[in-house]
């Protein structure tokens, strides 16, 4: 019996070695290690021996199929590292075709010219005010400082709905219906559509975007204007942007300015967008005027503030080189997908 | 406004070039649009001498000079037949450029040299090609081998000012004068107003009477023996530079006071005065009137005219008339110099429309105390200029002398202002040289000329000191004191995150205008007596197309999804926040934000609710129910569905109407959008989300199919289903819909996996198939369904 053993541990063995596939190799397990299988057998017949014998016999049948088991592991190991290895050299696919991803849409150029000043006001502690675009001619206008009939309402064709109610001309309304809902220190930007009855033709649109601001509270200074203005010229335009005050007049600001920064496109060199005079005209703005002060609740003996306004679209298309205003309000998706 | 640059130095000394001046006034707020620099193109050019002219050996038509141009003489060949020996011409040598940026090189014209080009005015620019024949001919006392721009007079040039409303004083040289003297510290220098006067008196001539205070002065001066004819040269060429044609020396010379010192004046013809008086007064309503250019004007009682005893001879401040134009025989005239309400004369050239330079300067408010010396001015021209004799007098009504305004105002507080440190003699300085009058260190007691009606307050003064010291030289100061926190509201992130699901649901934003044309209403179907017609209407729009402020935002969706598929694009998905404007009872209407999706090509309904349903998963709002819509006339009545927010309306989304489709130009091209009121949605977002332990036991899943009628919606039957078996159910999933081979006419085949748990242990079958058969036996009792 023990040779019996020491025949079927060489021959298994072989077998064992034999074997090129993990089929092969469960085969030669079946016929070994099976419930029928030949060492199966042989331990079934142990019973005929004597008690002397059987737990010698017992224990050599043990380790027999230790070690038939033991290099059967063996094999299945560098079968299956052989297999899998076959299987990675099978499997090359080629990494230039598309992916398979969800389709990303876009947010429009305008809202994303928006999204990063909002960020960079966010920053210096600006809130966003809102205000309606059907605008009473008291905000738009009278509380603004400029009355019926004074020449600045012609400076802004508006569209009327009637003698009390306007489209807003600008965004500057917000301004005395933030002070009459917030106590000092304020600070926000009104970003918003604002309305000029101007025929649309490629730098003109009878609905456009400004972002207006407004600071209020004690001790602000002229100074804080240029101080505030120059920190977001430099982060949305780059370090390297210099700014240009230069003394405007507003009905509702009291000293006004006009804001230019160096051109953004050429640095300053001169080209087809600053219109090769090195600036581009992007803000006014100026020290809140006293009266609206008092429009808006707020005793101008104790605080000041300043207020600035900007048109969007004109950064907008100057950002992306877009040369005709009208493309922003068409939607045409060629047009969408490039942001 | 155009300032002529020599004009502007007979009143202030600036040793300086023109763009340096306009570019330090722009500074100082007076804003240059344009310089016009005369002669800018041209170089090399000078006078020469035409010492011998003979015939071109080889051509018929050339002809060749000596031309003595002082340091040289030298070769020119021409083709110009009107020049003679001992001309002298402008030269254009070798090397030189010439308007229009022609350069002029020395070369042969056949075969015989030429050094250069003698120019006629056309090629100097300083006339058009049609007018010119030949070289231009130089007076014989030319000094010869002199730059031709001297000559020409082609120095200087004009800058073109923007002037503000507030800037009256500005729309004359002299307002600019002096903003120039305070931008450079130089003196100004006072106007020329000597002449002399007969000894008659205006009185045995005229009276004037204002009968409307709307007209605050009027003074009126005679000049007799006028000689009606050209203008002198250097008068027509300043008038010219800024942009207004000479006519006669009389009417000039009521030009030239008007741009020199921005107060318009008037002249009359004395024959046709009737009445001898001169009376101010409104208008009769219809009153016909013919203006200096010849239309025949209908006026009304809120208009200012100047009159006669028998008939109105001028709208005040706007336009005089035809009946009383001084024309090539006239021998008396009245000048009138007087001053009116700007808001009115604004209203009424609006009315008329008519802007003139006089209703462009007087609707801004001129000072009344101008009137005076312009007066004077006017007479010292005509004296200057030979033009007529002064009549002696004067007439002058200025029922309130308009008094300069007196305020006081700290140097401290102009610095604390300001963010500045400006010395107070500075300031004083700066404001002296704007001619108001300063007392005080303390206190600035400031007394402001009459000419500066927008000076009133301390922050006005700031200001002047400011421009002047210079904006630039400000410093630039960051915001101290409290430190203020920028917040975002609830509403403005939502929105944040509904737009950054819609891109990444695919979608690209749109933006389109908020006013719309009324007949969108038919083009979306709606019901003659639908509330959404009811829109908030634009009196003055730019056309009825963009008359009336939207009420839905489908439409402008439509017209963009319309527009893409115009232009072949073949699919396309696109979303718009896009405010709706709704009437209500308050002076202002109701504004909301709606969430408008719009999408066709490769798509369907249930990717259109794919996306909402995302939306609204991501936005945490329950309580959604969409309910099936047959009755909106803009969608599909089969594929459309109401979107109900905790049993709230808030939407509609659906398959748009073939007819809706079609009229926005699709062609069997299904299109889907989506209206939804964000408020609405928003009310029921909970953001907030609470963690749930993890289960701990394990699921059991089932499958259930069965036969239902057709009618029987997926909503009704997950109802049943949940209703059931809720205390058991963790999620039920639809995973099979089918009709048609195998299933009987008018039903359909559903099937689900539902997947059952419990909290507190594992579930045995019995559990599992207690619940199961409830939800069995629920289908079949309430929807009739037939397990299979």
């Amino acid at each position: 019996m023990r040779e019996q053993l020491e025949k079927i541990k060489i021959e298994a063995l072989e077998e064992v070695g034999k074997a090129s596939n993990s089929q092969e190799l469960d085969e030669v397990r079946v016929k070994y290690l099976g419930k029928k299988g030949l060492l199966t057998s042989i331990l079934r017949g142990m019973g005929s021996l004597s008690p002397e014998e059987r737990p010698v016999i017992g224990k050599t049948a043990n380790e027999v199929r230790e070690e038939i088991e033991g290099a059967l592991e063996e094999a299945k190991r560098k079968i299956k590292d052989r297999e899998k290895n076959i299987r990675l050299s099978q499997e090359k696919i080629d990494v230039t075709m598309p992916g398979r991803a969800n389709v990303i849409g876009g947010l429009h150029p305008v809202t994303k010219v928006l999204d990063e000043i909002r960020e960079i006001f966010f920053g210096m502690g600006f809130s966003v005010a809102e205000g309606p675009e059907v605008e009473l001619d008291y905000y738009n206008f009278e509380a603004l400082n400029i009355p019926k009939n004074h020449p600045a309402r012609d400076e802004q064709d508006t569209f009327y709905i009637n003698d009390r109610v306007v489209l807003r001309t600008q965004t500057s309304p917000v301004q005395v219906r933030t002070m009459e809902k917030t106590k000092p220190p304020i600070r926000v930007i009104v970003p918003g559509k604002v309305y000029r009855s101007d025929a649309s033709d490629a730098t003109h649109s009878p609905i456009f975007f400004q972002i207006e601001g407004l600071v209020v509270d004690k001790g602000i200074t002229m100074a804080n204007l240029k101080g505030t203005l120059d920190t977001f010229a430099k982060r949305f335009f780059g370090e390297k942007t210099k700014t240009k005050f230069r003394p405007h007049h507003f009905p509702f600001t009291e000293p006004s300015c006009e804001v230019d920064v160096s051109c953004f496109v050429c640095g300053g060199d001169g080209c087809r967008v600053c219109k090769g005079s090195g600036w581009v005209e992007i803000l006014g703005g100026g020290m809140v005027h006293p009266d609206v002060l008092r429009a808006g609740g707020i005793d101008p003996e104790v605080y000041s503030g300043f207020a600035f306004g900007m048109g969007l679209d004109r950064i907008v298309m100057a950002k992306y080189g877009i040369d005709d205003i009208r493309l922003l309000y068409e939607n045409d998706v060629r047009f969408l997908k490039q942001f | 406004m155009k300032v002529p640059y020599k004009w502007l130095l007979d009143y202030v000394d600036l040793d300086k070039d023109i763009r340096e001046v306009a570019d330090a006034l722009t500074l100082s707020g007076s804003k240059v649009e344009e310089v016009e620099e005369f002669g800018r193109e041209i170089s090399r050019g000078v006078t020469g001498k035409i010492i011998k002219r003979e015939k071109h050996p080889d051509a018929d038509k050339l002809q060749v000079c000596q031309v003595d141009v002082k340091d040289e003489v030298i070769q020119i060949v021409t083709g110009a037949t009107n020049i003679k020996e001992g001309d002298i011409v402008p030269v254009a040598l070798h090397g030189s450029t010439l308007p229009g940026g022609i350069k002029i090189k020395r070369g042969k014209l056949r075969g015989v040299e030429s050094n250069g080009m003698m120019c006629s005015e056309f090629e100097l620019g300083i006339a058009n090609e049609d007018s010119v024949h030949g070289i231009m001919i130089l007076p014989e006392d030319t000094p010869i081998g002199v730059d031709v721009k001297d000559v020409l007079g082609l120095t200087g040039g004009v800058i073109d000012f923007e002037i503000t409303s507030n800037r009256p004083d500005c729309f004359g040289v002299y307002g600019i004068a002096r903003e120039a003297a305070a931008t450079f510290k130089a003196a100004l220098k006072p106007v020329e107003t000597s002449f002399k006067e007969d000894e008659d008196t205006i009185r045995n001539y005229l009276s004037v009477e204002i009968q409307d205070p709307l007209c605050r002065r009027y003074i009126a001066k005679m000049i007799k023996n006028v000689k009606v004819g050209p203008s002198p040269e250097w008068m027509k060429q300043r008038l010219e530079e800024a942009g207004v044609r000479s006519i006669n020396n009389i009417v000039d010379i009521t030009n030239y006071v008007m741009l020199e010192l921005g107060q318009p004046m008037h002249a009359f013809d004395y024959r046709y005065i009737d009445g001898k008086k001169i009376i101010v007064r409104r208008a009769e309503d219809n009153e016909r009137f013919i203006t200096l250019d010849g239309v025949e004007r209908s006026l009304d009682s809120s208009m200012l005219v100047i009159a006669d005893g028998a008939k109105a001879v001028g709208i005040a401040g706007v336009m005089g008339g035809q009946n009383s134009e001084v024309k090539d025989d006239t021998n008396t005239i009245v000048f009138e110099i007087a001053n009116f309400n700007g808001s009115n004369i604004r209203i009424t050239s609006k009315k008329l429309g008519l802007r003139t330079e006089a209703s462009t300067r007087f609707e801004k408010d001129i000072d009344p105390n101008l009137a005076e010396i312009a007066m004077k001015r006017a007479c010292h021209l005509v004296e200057l200029i030979g033009a007529g004799e002064v009549v002696g007098g004067v007439i002058d009504v200025y029922p309130k002398r308009l008094e300069p305004h007196r305020l006081e105002v700290s140097p401290e507080w102009i610095n604390s202002f300001l963010g500045t440190d400006v010395e107070v003699s500075r300031m004083k300085e700066i404001l002296e040289s704007l001619e108001m009058k300063v007392e005080g260190e303390e206190i600035l007691k400031i007394e402001v000329p009459t000419f500066r009606q927008d000076v009133r307050i301390k922050e006005d003064i700031a200001e002047e000191i400011a421009r002047i010291y210079g904006y630039n030289n400000i410093p630039s100061v960051k915001i101290k004191g409290e430190a203020v926190e920028a917040i975002k509201t609830t509403e403005q992130k939502l929105i944040e995150t509904v737009k950054n699901t819609m891109v990444s649901s695919g979608l690209y934003e749109g933006i389109t205008y908020s006013f719309t044309s009324p007949k969108v209403f038919d083009s979306i179907r709606l019901k003659e007596d639908d509330p959404l017609r009811k829109a908030v209407v634009i009196s003055n729009p730019l056309g009825e197309d963009f008359s009336i402020m939207r009420t839905t935002g489908i439409p402008s969706m439509m017209e963009v999804l319309g527009r893409n598929y115009a232009r072949g694009i073949k699919e396309a998905g696109i979303f718009e926040i896009a405010r709706v404007y709704l009437p209500q009872d308050d002076i202002l209407p109701d504004e909301r934000d709606r969430l408008v999706i719009g999408m066709y090509g490769n798509v369907d309904f249930y990717s259109l609710k794919g996306v909402i349903e995302n939306l609204l998963s991501v936005l945490g709002v329950d309580r959604v129910d969409f309910e099936s819509e047959g009755e909106n006339p803009t969608f599909h009545p089969g594929r459309c569905a109401r979107l109900m927010v905790r049993r709230k309306p808030a939407g509609f989304l659906g398959e748009v109407h073939p007819d809706v489709s079609e009229n926005y130009g699709f062609e069997d091209e299904r299109v889907y959008v989506a209206e939804i009121d964000l408020k609405t949605i928003f009310e029921a977002s909970r953001l907030e989300r609470k963690y749930r332990a993890l289960p701990k036991f394990p699921s059991v899943t089932r499958d259930i199919a069965m036969l239902i009628s057709d009618d029987v919606t997926v909503g009704e039957i997950e109802n049943v289903i949940m209703r059931a078996g809720r205390e058991l159910i963790e999620s039920i999933k639809l995973f099979d819909v089918y009709k048609g081979k195998q299933i009987p006419e008018g039903l359909k085949s559903v099937a689900y996996s539902i997947v059952y748990r419990k909290e507190n242990g594992t579930l045995k079958d019995e559990e599992v198939n207690r619940v199961h058969e409830k939800i069995v036996k629920a289908l079949s009792e309430k929807l009739k369904a037939q397990l299979r």
